[in-house]
């Protein structure tokens, strides 16, 4: 990256370090701290969005949708993560390109199932094994961003329908009193008031969430810990002009107090939302601020 | 209409044939100097790398790199994730099961035992390899407790740290390490011969392919410049075609 980089034998003290940590592979790093986040930024609403239609599905009336929700919610909820991260993903990818594989070659003549591998037309692979390393990366990261909200929105659904259950019943009977239809009773008195129910259990699986990122490499995207452990492991001086010992310690130090601020900000955060949800609600909480109000 | 239809589909898929044809995904751990690592750069680096560029260019074949874990390589491969395994796997029996290989690019070498003293109990003591390896099958075979890895680089961490009693890898691999420690590590023990040499694995369905890169490692091994590889990353001694 500088130009005093180039001999890097002849290098000592600060100067070794500034280039130690610009070389490409550092760069990695840094840049997964950036995948790792947009991660988390996609992730949340897109588990939030599973969750409740999970949950909206589990509280429905019309039973086979009732069936499924609540399936949803105890299927993926008692299977392992890893299991999980492992089948799914594989099983996920073949079936995108299984269906794909229907309608682009509809006159294949061969199994696609042959032994143990899976052979689907050319033309059906996604990506297209000619596309560019960036396509099958976007890929990767869609497959796992897909993978993790499945996961996490069954646990949010569970969440979200304990909360509604946990609305004070009549608080729905005074809507109806007014004449609201279940539509309405839904959308404008049991949503606005479950969230401070949900709160609590939904910032659990945002902690979870941060932390479950190592997951990543098992889809075959490179995360944050996976270069520490790349970076940080003993480096011989004939493959490298940075060698050094077992670094690894430091490393995932740097990971601990990044991991430890990231949980800080986000405990604020929460804090001021739960802070904002229970004003006016008719909980302890609620009834404290308005105490303290007046 | 429906013939136009027909021939843009027929064009379509042919087009779609040949260039499916053009690029290979070579799947790699990047974890295993002087075989293959992520290099300076962070691109990834090695005798393997170097060794299948060439095959590739050769064969005609644009050939781009993927590094994967190496417990899930097999699987990622026969689910059609990438093309070839090119990854110091050894040729074994329980493996040409599920895959196929190409002829050896590497001969049969020894595996060596690593220890941070002569005295290490090797028949009886913790031995660490990595995980879903010929040396990790060997030693849980030899009576010693085998301790597994999911990265080469941690079995070597495990001797240092004194988890482990000695390390069971590549004899090649290990050998910068011990030269780079100072003394620190040493070989004990004497080398035990595994495996069939290293190969490249395919998918069973592609044959095509694997008889492609099986002509050219052929030719590579006639006129030399497979021995010139091997000298440039193993060092003089090791083995030669």
């Amino acid at each position: 990256m500088f130009a005093s980089c180039a001999t890097p034998e002849t290098l000592a003290g600060l100067n070794w370090y500034l280039c130690y940590l610009t070389t490409g592979k550092h760069l990695g790093l840094y840049w997964a701290f950036g995948t790792v986040l947009l991660l988390l930024a996609i992730t949340a609403p897109a588990a939030m969005a599973f969750g409740f239609g999970g949950a909206m599905a589990a509280r429905s009336r019309f039973l086979p949708l009732q069936w499924l929700g609540k399936a949803y919610i105890s299927v993926v909820r008692g299977v392992p993560d890893i299991a999980f991260f492992l089948f799914f993903v594989i099983a996920l990818d073949q079936g995108f390109e299984w269906l794909r594989h229907q309608w682009k070659c509809p006159d294949w003549d061969q199994p696609i199932r042959q032994g143990n591998d899976f052979i689907v037309c050319s033309a059906a692979k996604l990506p297209l094994s000619n596309s560019a390393q960036w396509i099958h990366e976007v890929y990767g990261f869609a497959i796992a961003v897909l993978t993790f909200a499945i996961v996490f929105g069954a646990f949010a659904a569970n969440v979200l329908y304990g909360a509604m259950r946990a609305v004070p019943r009549p608080q729905l009977e005074t809507a109806e009193a007014y004449g609201m239809n279940p539509r309405q009773t839904f959308w404008r008195v049991l949503v606005p008031q479950m969230w401070v129910y949900a709160l609590p259990g939904l910032s659990n699986l945002w902690m979870v969430l941060i932390k479950s990122t190592p997951l990543l490499f098992l889809l075959g995207v490179e995360d944050i810990v996976y270069w520490s452990r790349e970076l940080g492991g003993t480096k011989t001086p004939q493959f490298t002009d940075y060698p050094h010992g077992d670094w690894r310690m430091w490393y995932f130090l740097f990971l601990l107090v990044f991991y430890l601020c990231f949980t800080k900000v986000s405990e604020v955060v929460l804090g001021r939302i739960m802070q904002r949800l229970t004003f006016g609600q008719a909980t302890s909480g609620g009834e404290a601020q308005r105490k303290a109000a007046t | 209409m429906k013939k136009l239809l027909l021939a843009t589909a027929a064009l379509a898929l042919s087009s779609g044939l040949a260039l499916a044809q053009d690029v290979v995904r070579m799947g790699t751990e990047g974890a295993y100097p002087p075989y293959n690592f992520i290099n300076d750069a962070g691109t990834v680096d090695g005798f393997e790398i170097e060794l299948g560029n060439e095959l590739c260019t050769r064969a005609g074949l644009t050939c781009e790199w993927v590094t994967n874990e190496w417990d899930s390589i097999i699987p990622n491969l026969v689910s059609g994730n990438y093309d070839t395994i090119i990854a110091g796997m050894s040729i074994t029996a329980e493996r040409d099961e599920v895959i196929n290989f190409t002829q050896d690019y590497y001969p049969p070498t020894a595996s060596a035992y690593v220890a941070l003293s002569d005295a290490a109990d090797l028949a009886g003591g913790v031995v660490s390899a990595q995980t879903s390896t010929i040396q990790a099958g060997f030693i849980a075979e030899s009576g010693a407790t085998l301790l597994e890895f999911a990265t080469p680089d941690e079995t070597i961490a495990a001797v240092r740290n004194g988890e482990a009693d000695a390390v069971f890898a590549d004899y090649d691999y290990l050998l910068p390490i011990v030269e780079a420690s100072g003394g620190e590590l040493m070989f004990v023990g004497e080398p035990v011969p595994l495996g069939g040499g290293v190969g490249m694995g395919l998918r069973e369905t592609d044959l095509e392919l694997r008889d492609t890169f099986d002509a050219q490692i052929t030719a590579m091994k006639a006129d030399g410049t497979l021995n010139t590889l091997l000298i440039k990353w193993f060092g003089e001694e090791t083995q030669t075609y």
